[in-house]
């Protein structure tokens, strides 16, 4: 089948195309330079056009996801929907079942999403390295979740996990040596230590800084960093205690504006009622300590652990408006979007469904303006961070970079991200007029222009059209094979094998994730 | 018991097959197969190795309908399939029931069914676990995997659960007996603790009881929680318990390096069910505060966990959760099994893999056994006398594979050994089969003419 979007105004990174008036044509499921007159024509006339959007971290399917579904039904309960014969009852806000997940990304123009946290143990609830089905390597909290397994913390990259004689440094570095030794198309994608603690930038620097000297693989050509931090917002704050913390934003993006080994998303907060989930255990249960809501823990053997904990983020709130504010003063700082993501680290810091809120603000000083003035939120914004004093506005490329094309080149993808012929038709249109539009002033146009795509087009089959969901398609999930290897992988396994037969609760063979959960794979070869 | 002698005789051995008995999932037995039958198995406590063996005992062979006399007669698959889809395609409140000893793949075809035609899905949750699902969303949920206690943990607490006879590989493969990382000498570096009106099994091999009174669940914990939080006891025995012994025990809890509560239905089925749960699930999350704790729920059947988890991430609600509106609902005490069946509301029901004949209440089997049943098992039970529809299914984990949720939440992939007896099918297939042929037969009701976004969720 054959497609042609036209006149539309394009925005691709990627391609350096910003904001022109073309036409983009795409054949069975990929984008091509040329299409024959049967081409059915969409017209788009003076809409967004744009690469589907890419979620370069969530929580979507992870096991510790479905713990926060069954242990909050009054989420459930917020974001119940009636069936329609397109589309099955969906349910929840912060964690919406796994269909409405589906159905509130297609309708956000998003076409892809990556998964942050899955322990190999429970991959296969997850369903997505060859034994557990993933895509990279995510590092949470190192030792620190070790050290909860006695319900300790380490505190800063040099604190040794009890009982084991290593830090938390030398796991980060050899991690990335053996990503870049494998030739992994994403870098170590970590989560530092001391997320959420008021002083936490020293340790965030230390985390950034070493893998400093790590070369990059030559085989990775995509991505330009070694290593990606995500929810960076979280790990941006100066001070003792919360009663005199304060943003270190500024010094953090001075860090990435210098270094061009790292990449980060944001983890923005949203000021909505959610649900923390973090493999960050320690922390989760500090928070608990000071709401007192409902905390779940939920450690798995030799692997992770993970806490959820319901949370509240309010405007009212001095330490969540000071964390709103961080994060959009990491947007805001950091003066390549390249570098940057557009993440809530759903649904940590708040939902995905807000991303078009915060490109409203991203896009608004105005609003942001406003919303200082108005006390919408409290006054520490003014007092702790140097939000008021930003005044730059992103315009539709930069969004276009941090929620498109920065995500794909981040991950090292091939396929997607881009308008490029060859690539998948990944596609979203967006119902804004960008020649007849002041984001600054109409920020609320903006943001619901970016709430509903008007098309959102995956793999060449329309999903949405004219802001419905018309169509549902499989998932598909993607996963690296990484090859040339075999002999050393095989001399890991038996090494590992006494260790594994003694220590974990279930059988090596019953430990892989089967083909069997695998619905349409996409296979990453990656070759030595 | 009498000596055994091993078994020589049989063709090969099938290894790491999971065991389709109880939560503990034991992915570690060998099937001695013989002549497409299992003859013996290794590793597997009696509990489990006796079902997997005598899986041809009083075993539903072939499909039956319930004829004018009452008599259960044998028909063809095509006849009973239909029979029963027109059960449902014709019934406006349907209850699929069960679903805890099968695959999750079985329960994916039974929420698209449930979906269409708008039924009520529940599980054994309603009747076992249910309370202390409700605690959980009450109060929150510190878990963690078996291996993480067979690893660290050094007291290890059972309280209303004889694991010695329930769960009986519970204390050798997880808790007690087995060596650990930083467990390396097993049972002599555990302390094991029994709290239990009854001196059960367990109690016996542990190395502190606490029989404290029958229903004295609540006030127990209640008086530990207290001690925890520094206050003092003004009543000198508390549910049957000394209270220096309390003080005691409440020293002994924060001291563990990690701690672990395993509960069972002693606990969420006394006097206060769900709110024994909730305070148990507070004091762990006190005892977080001296050291690391942790609990689990010891649950019964090898799926009933998959069930609540596979439901959560459907639609958000764990069990007991009704599509008659379209979209779905879970409210306890209207939208579960037995209130249903109380107040006659079900006009069709449906049994998957659980046994209600046995297990309801009186006024509940009275309904059930002037509707239409359902029924698909794979042994002959007293719902199978209730059933109007039997339609034999096959042993998971034995005759085909799929997927079931240990009692803490890891999933297992229980692989086929042997071929089912031929006129069985498999527990997906009678679904899938049965939600094609209600599709034809009824169009889909309750949908919505266009989607209309929920305001809250905005």
């Amino acid at each position: 089948m054959e497609y042609i979007l036209k006149n539309g105004i394009v925005y691709d990174p990627a391609n350096e195309i910003n904001g022109e008036k073309k036409d983009v044509m795409f054949k069975d499921g990929i984008i091509v330079d040329d299409v024959s007159s049967d081409a059915k024509v969409l017209d788009v006339t003076d809409k967004i056009v744009m690469p589907a959007g890419i979620d370069p971290h969530a929580h979507v399917a992870g096991p510790k996801l479905v713990v926060g579904r069954l242990y909050r039904p009054e989420d459930s309960r917020r974001g119940v929907t009636q069936k329609t014969k397109v589309l099955r009852s969906e349910s929840g806000f912060s964690i919406p079942s796994c269909p409405a997940t589906g159905y509130r990304y297609s309708r956000l123009g998003y076409g892809t999403v990556v998964e942050a946290a899955m322990p190999p143990l429970e991959a296969k609830h997850t369903h997505e390295l060859k034994i557990s089905k993933g895509y990279g390597i995510k590092i949470v909290n190192p030792c620190g979740s070790e050290a909860w397994g006695w319900g300790m913390n380490v505190h800063g990259v040099n604190d040794k996990a009890p009982y084991f004689d290593v830090t938390s440094k030398e796991v980060i570095q050899a991690l990335a040596k053996a990503n870049e030794y494998l030739n992994l198309p994403h870098s170590i994608h970590i989560h530092p230590n001391d997320l959420g603690h008021p002083g936490n930038v020293p340790t965030t620097i230390e985390t950034m800084d070493a893998v400093k000297d790590i070369k990059k693989s030559s085989k990775a050509t995509i991505r330009d960093q070694v290593m990606h931090l995500c929810h960076l917002q979280f790990h941006s704050y100066t001070g003792n205690s919360w009663r005199d913390a304060a943003s270190g934003a500024e010094e953090i993006a001075k860090y990435i504006n210098k270094n061009d080994h790292i990449t980060c998303d944001v983890g923005q907060v949203t000021l909505d009622e959610t649900t923390t989930m973090t493999a960050d255990a320690p922390m989760e249960y500090d928070l608990f300590k000071l709401s007192g809501l409902k905390w779940t823990n939920k450690d798995i053997e030799c692997e992770t652990a993970a806490g959820i904990i319901p949370c509240i983020y309010s405007g009212k709130s001095p330490v969540n408006s000071l964390q709103w504010a961080i994060g959009l003063e990491l947007f805001l700082h950091i003066d390549d979007p390249w570098k940057v993501c557009l993440t809530t680290d759903h649904p940590n810091a708040g939902p995905y469904t807000r991303y078009p809120r915060i490109i409203s603000w991203l896009m608004s000083n105005q609003r942001r303006t406003e919303m200082i003035e108005n006390r919408e939120v409290h006054k520490w914004v003014e007092k702790r961070t140097t939000l008021p004093t930003i005044d730059r506005e992103y315009d539709f490329y930069d969004i276009a970079v941090i929620s498109r094309s920065a995500p794909a080149r981040i991950y090292g993808f091939e396929d997607r991200g881009q308008l490029t012929p060859g690539y998948r038709a990944d596609i979203a249109v967006y119902d804004i007029n960008p020649n007849d539009i002041d984001p600054s002033r109409q920020y609320a146009e903006i943001e619901k222009g970016f709430n509903v795509a008007d098309y959102t087009i995956k793999d060449g089959q329309i999903l949405v059209k004219d802001k419905e969901i018309v169509k549902v398609k499989e998932s598909q999930n993607i996963w690296v094979n990484v090859k040339g290897y075999e002999k050393q992988e095989q001399k890991v396994i038996d090494d590992i094998m006494p260790f594994f037969t003694q220590y974990y609760s279930v059988k090596w063979e019953n430990y892989p994730v089967h083909d069997h959960y695998l619905s349409n794979p996409i296979r990453v070869d990656v070759e030595k | 018991m009498t000596y055994e002698p091993p078994i020589t005789d049989y063709d090969y051995i099938v290894e790491n097959c999971t065991c389709a008995f109880c939560g503990c999932n034991c992915d570690d037995l060998d099937y001695l197969v013989k002549d497409n039958h299992v003859v013996a198995v290794r590793h597997a406590c009696r509990l489990g190795a006796s079902k997997i063996m005598e899986d041809m005992d009083q075993r539903l062979i072939v499909p039956m309908i319930r004829d004018e006399n009452g008599e259960l007669m044998e028909v063809d698959w095509d006849t009973a399939l239909d029979k029963a889809a027109e059960y449902i395609a014709n019934s406006v409140r349907p209850v699929f029931y069960g679903w805890s000893e099968t695959s999750t793949e079985c329960m994916k075809e039974g929420v698209a069914l449930g979906e269409y035609i708008g039924a009520v899905l529940d599980n054994q949750a309603t009747i076992c676990h249910g309370p202390s699902l409700q605690a959980v969303q009450n109060a929150g949920y510190p878990i963690q995997t078996l291996g993480e206690v067979q690893n660290r943990a050094d007291v290890i607490a059972y309280s209303g659960s004889n694991a010695m006879n329930s769960h009986p590989r519970h204390m050798a493969r997880y808790a007690v007996f087995c060596r650990g990382y930083f467990r390396q000498r097993g049972r002599f570096d555990r302390t094991v603790i029994t709290m239990d009106p009854k001196f059960s099994d367990t109690a016996k091999c542990s190395d502190k009881w606490i029989g404290f009174e029958q229903n004295g669940d609540y006030g127990f914990y209640n008086a530990i929680r207290a001690v925890l939080r520094g206050k003092e006891l003004y009543q000198d025995v508390i549910s049957g318990i000394p209270k220096e012994d309390i003080y005691e025990l409440a020293e002994e809890m924060k001291a563990a390096e990690f701690g672990v509560l395993f509960f069972g239905l002693g606990l969420t089925h006394t006097l206060s069910k769900q709110r024994n749960i909730d305070i148990a699930i507070k004091m762990v999350q006190d005892l977080n505060r001296f050291s690391k704790w942790g609990l689990t729920p010891m649950r019964g059947h090898f799926n009933v966990n998959g069930f609540n988890i596979f439901m959560a991430f459907e639609c958000g609600f764990a069990f007991g959760v009704d599509y008659c509106r379209g979209y779905p609902r879970y409210m306890m005490g209207e939208t579960n099994t037995i209130d249903l069946l109380v107040r006659k509301e079900p006009d069709c029901f449906m049994v998957i893999a659980a046994d209600p004949g046995a297990h309801f209440p009186n006024g509940a089997n009275q309904h059930l056994a002037n509707i239409p049943v359902i029924q698909i098992d794979i042994h002959w039970g007293p719902s199978t006398e209730l059933a109007d529809v039997v339609l034999p299914g096959s042993f998971i984990g034995v005759e085909c594979a799929g997927t079931s949720y240990r009692m803490d939440g890891v999933p297992i992939y229980m692989k086929k050994a042997i071929d089912k007896p031929e006129t069985c099918r498999d527990d997906e297939w009678i679904v899938r089969e049965l939600k094609e042929r209600v599709m034809k037969l009824r169009e889909e009701p309750n949908t919505a003419p266009k989607y209309v976004p929920n305001p809250n969720a905005l």
